[in-house]
């Protein structure tokens, strides 16, 4: 009898934990649901919003470079572009970067300054990106304008092929006032995650590594890299999406020029930065809806730019076994 | 050969680290520059009166309490919103989702929301909640911030836990642990301090949003703790003040800026503090 | 994890419990950032005088116009005034509240303010890119004995849309028929040449940092950045200093009484010593409002600001607007709005 009773505790105690597995499950994945109806309820509303400008400008709206409040013609090839080469120079900058200073949090800091300098420069997302924009516009602008940009179109600008990239007056602000301005906002959003994942690695990985001769910088480039690769990933398209998407910073050092122009030094435009800087007095609807299709049109970029990287990632994966 | 190929790693190495330490110091670089920048220029308003006072007009001495109260009032709300669905959609996608196609477009649609303009999604919550209820209200503001935190705290969840070596999942389950037990019990607290980090990102991040609040939470220029109308806050307050031509109002917004990065600091602080006592 | 967790939402959860019922008395406003400082003023000076709490925020005057149609405020500010036929599809009353003006700055070192002068058309050419140098002969024939360099003039306008750019082009649309054809009038526009700085503040910085530069502000930059400001010749032909007298001259001369709703644009107002830049901002009310009450303290408070508010909008370097125009007011909030 008692162990007939025994028998059907365990049994109960086992289809109540499968149900509470069943649960969890459901909870997890309802969340994940969220995310996505979340997702897909913003692009909706921005192509509800943006219909007007699909309807009036057509195909044109992505290919014209016009962009005209006045007489009502707008189109989202300069935005689209700037968000693009912004967002890339960004991460030229910040990838790098952080990578170095995850590097450093790793293999060269003593533990002791490991955990103020990691707080620190997890500091750098802590700044309000509105002063970033403000500190960019008043402070770091005219040291561009006066120091920089004078030393790049003498030295840089008569090259051959590059050379055109770095012509201009010195304005201060610009293309490459505000890519440098993003990358500095990427930074601690790729390097926290890629320092958190560096240390994660486990230490007897690394003490065999070492145990063999290893120089630290092999050990982080051959143990620590290929076990964190994925993550490493994932750390960096947090920063792609942050520099995307980034609104106030790049609102007030791009300069909202609707033109094109090879040179970084020169204003140019993001499809954030002109929602941010001509939405709220934009004074017709083809206006409005033609900001809002800018919006919906950056889901689009976003989804292009993330299924190219995926397919690339799934390739080298699939290479490296 | 054997001498001069070691000397070679070697200098390798010297060089890759001295790069990794200039990467540290040019990020260290900028951040002294800006927090410099902020505390000179709000020094002026940096003294008690900030925690006591409301936005005053111009012309007109002040301080920032109302903007500092709704701030923290949307913030909190929406850490309370969107951390716990974040968690917990990252746990999905890294327990039950790792192989599986729906694990994919969830992780795909995710990384698209990451990149969401902040002015778009507060102009979904603009259509959503304020043109629907008929009026501005921080609570409209607490959702647009959760939104933009959401995806933040998805990722790197989803990366830490799945970090967390599978041996301890596998002594959970040669315990006789049901799965969400070994999830919550064993990897959770395996990856505590990596999800930590990304809700922490992410608090840093919504502390300083200025275009979602603008369409959902507007500003307030009085007291007010009615969640259900327009609230002050900090990020729309800076912006009002420093694009405006009064220098005590410049001051007022520097100074604030200053304070929001102090508290990101203290936070950041206080939580890895309470983690390590922890282990 | 979880210890935080909880503090985090404990805390949460306290804020959230402090919620008390909606203050029945608190006005809504959005709208223009050209009125922002004027009206929290007289807000701030209405409820120590025992008003009710008037919340007006700047989020633009396209913003303005787009919450009061979508009645998620109680009132909306504008500095573009609508049409009748756009009032009347919308259910909407206006009115002007304070007036102001842009001004051009320079950047031209040894020059003052007022030492320099500009004509309406002169002004479109410099912004239209055809005069490009500051020793242009048709800048020195408008300033005899003024010493002007040789260099390039650098344009900075606004890279946001914005109330102050409308009335800025107005003028210029008024003054010059290329202008008119070529950009136009509007918030934003498709500027020929020069650099685009973000807001008043930003256009302020730019002309202050960059030698021999112009750009256009709202008065009370100038002022308070201390920068040289330009005199610009009026319709009468007169050679008028920016200044607080100067722009009453204009609200005062400017025809209100042909405006049916008030729908008038004060650039190049007639009068002998009207500054032509001039410009007012317009407040936006249903004429048969969802909450009577707010609406009423909404106009509650205007009728004070109107009539008892003029000193502070002088010491904010704005414009109170002329008894004459006042009465106007008046009578049309009283026969329009419920």
């Amino acid at each position: 009898m008692p162990t007939q009773a025994a028998g059907q505790g365990h049994r109960s105690a086992y289809v109540s934990s499968a149900f509470a597995d069943r649960l969890f499950l459901w909870l997890t994945a309802g969340a994940g649901w969220i995310v996505f109806a979340v997702l897909v309820g913003t692009a909706i509303s921005m192509a509800y919003g943006g219909r007007e400008a699909f309807q009036t400008f057509g195909w044109n709206f992505i290919v014209s470079s016009d962009w005209d409040a006045v007489n009502h013609k707008f189109g989202a090839l300069i935005p689209i572009y700037g968000t693009l080469l912004s967002s890339a120079i960004a991460l030229l900058i910040a990838v790098p970067i952080s990578f170095g200073i995850a590097t450093f949090l790793a293999e060269v800091a003593p533990p002791w300054l490991r955990g103020p300098i990691g707080m620190a420069i997890e500091l750098l997302a802590g700044i309000p990106s509105i002063i970033y924009g403000m500190w960019g516009l008043f402070i770091f602008a005219p040291f561009m304008a006066a120091t920089v940009e004078p030393w790049l179109t003498e030295n840089l600008g008569p090259w051959p092929i590059i050379g055109p990239l770095f012509v201009g007056p010195p304005l201060g602000i610009g293309m490459l006032t505000a890519a440098i301005i993003l990358g500095i906002m990427t930074i601690p959003f790729i390097s926290s995650v890629m320092r958190d994942v560096f240390q994660a690695v486990p230490p007897s990985l690394r003490e065999s590594a070492f145990a063999m001769g290893a120089t630290p910088w092999e050990v982080v480039r051959k143990v620590t890299l290929p076990h964190t690769r994925s993550a490493v990933v994932g750390a960096i398209f947090l920063g792609l999406g942050r520099a995307l998407g980034e609104t106030m910073a790049v609102t007030f050092v791009l300069g909202n020029a609707h033109d094109f122009s090879a040179s970084l030094l020169m204003p140019g435009n993001s499809i954030a930065a002109t929602i941010a800087n001509e939405f709220t007095e934009a004074d017709s609807p083809i206006y409005l809806s033609s900001l809002i299709a800018l919006g919906f049109l950056l889901f689009v970029v976003t989804f292009i730019v993330l299924a190219i990287a995926k397919i690339m990632l799934s390739r080298v994966e699939r290479r490296m076994g | 050969m054997n001498r001069s190929l070691m000397r070679q790693r070697r200098i390798v190495n010297f060089i890759a680290l001295c790069g990794a330490t200039a990467a540290t110091l040019f990020g260290l670089v900028w951040l002294v520059w800006i927090l410099w920048t902020t505390l000179e220029k709000g020094a002026t308003s940096l003294n008690l009166q900030l925690f006591t006072d409301m936005t005053p007009p111009p012309g007109t001495e002040g301080g920032l309490l109302n903007a500092f109260f709704g701030s923290a009032a949307m913030i909190g709300l929406a850490v309370l919103i969107g951390t716990p669905i974040g968690i917990l959609a990252g746990t999905y996608l890294a327990e039950f989702g790792l192989r599986s196609k729906i694990g994919g477009v969830i992780r795909f649609v995710n990384d698209i929301l990451l990149s969401a303009p902040s002015i778009i999604i507060g102009l979904f919550i603009y259509e959503l909640v304020v043109r629907q209820v008929g009026h501005f209200s921080g609570y409209a503001g607490a959702l647009a911030l959760a939104v933009i935190l959401l995806p933040v705290v998805v990722r790197t969840t989803d990366e830490s836990l799945r970090l967390v070596p599978n041996e301890l999942r596998e002594a959970g389950l040669s315990l006789g642990l049901p799965k969400w037990k070994i999830i919550s019990n064993v990897v959770y607290r395996a990856g505590a301090t990596g999800v930590a980090t990304g809700v922490l990102l992410a608090i840093a991040r919504i502390s300083g949003e200025t275009a979602p609040l603008l369409f959902t939470a507007l500003n307030n220029q009085f007291w007010s703790t009615d969640m259900n109308a327009p609230m002050a806050n900090i990020p729309v307050v800076i912006f009002q003040y420093a694009m405006s031509p009064y220098d005590h109002w410049h001051a007022l917004a520097w100074a604030g800026a200053f304070i929001v990065t102090v508290f990101v600091l203290l936070l950041s602080i206080v939580t890895r503090v309470l983690l390590k006592t922890r282990k | 994890m979880i210890k935080i967790a909880r503090a985090i939402g404990s805390f949460a959860v306290a804020a959230t419990m402090c919620v008390t019922t909606a203050n029945a008395g608190e006005v809504t406003g959005a709208g223009a950032t050209f009125v922002y400082p004027i009206l929290s003023k007289w807000s701030g000076d209405y409820v120590a005088a025992g008003g009710d709490r008037v919340n007006y925020q700047s989020i633009g005057s396209g913003g303005g116009i787009a919450q009061i149609k979508a009645a998620t405020v109680d009132f909306g500010a504008s500095d573009k005034p609508l049409s009748s036929d756009e009032l009347a599809k919308a259910g909407l009353a206006q009115f002007p509240v304070v007036v102001g003006g842009v001004v051009p700055v320079v950047n031209l070192t040894g020059l003052r303010s007022g030492q320099i002068r500009f004509t309406g058309p002169l002004l479109a050419d410099i912004f239209l890119g055809k005069v490009t140098k500051w020793n242009d002969p048709a800048i020195v024939r408008v300033n005899p004995g003024v010493k002007l360099p040789g260099t390039a003039i650098t344009v900075v306008h606004r890279s946001d849309g914005s109330g102050t750019t409308f009335n800025f082009a107005h003028y210029l649309s008024q003054v010059s028929a290329e202008w008119k054809s070529k950009v136009g009038a509007g918030t934003s526009l498709q500027w020929p040449t020069g650099v685009g700085g973000k807001g008043n503040e930003g256009v302020a910085a730019y002309v202050k940092q960059l030698p021999n530069s112009i750009g256009y502000v709202e008065y009370a930059y100038a002022t308070q950045n201390k920068m040289t400001v330009g005199q610009v010749q009026n319709a009468a032909g007169k050679f008028i200093m920016p200044s607080g007298r100067t722009f009453q001259q204009a609200a005062a001369h400017a025809n209100w009484a042909t405006a049916k709703d008030f729908n008038l644009v004060m650039t190049n107002a007639p009068g002998a010593d009207s500054y032509p830049i001039t410009a007012s901002t317009f407040v936006l009310m249903y004429k048969q409002p969802k909450d009577a009450a707010r609406s009423a303290a909404a106009l509650k408070f205007f009728r004070w600001a109107l009539t008892k508010g003029q000193k502070q909008a002088i010491n904010l370097q704005y414009v109170p607007l002329p008894p004459a125009l006042v009465k106007r007011i008046d009578a049309y909030i009283t026969q329009n709005i419920k």
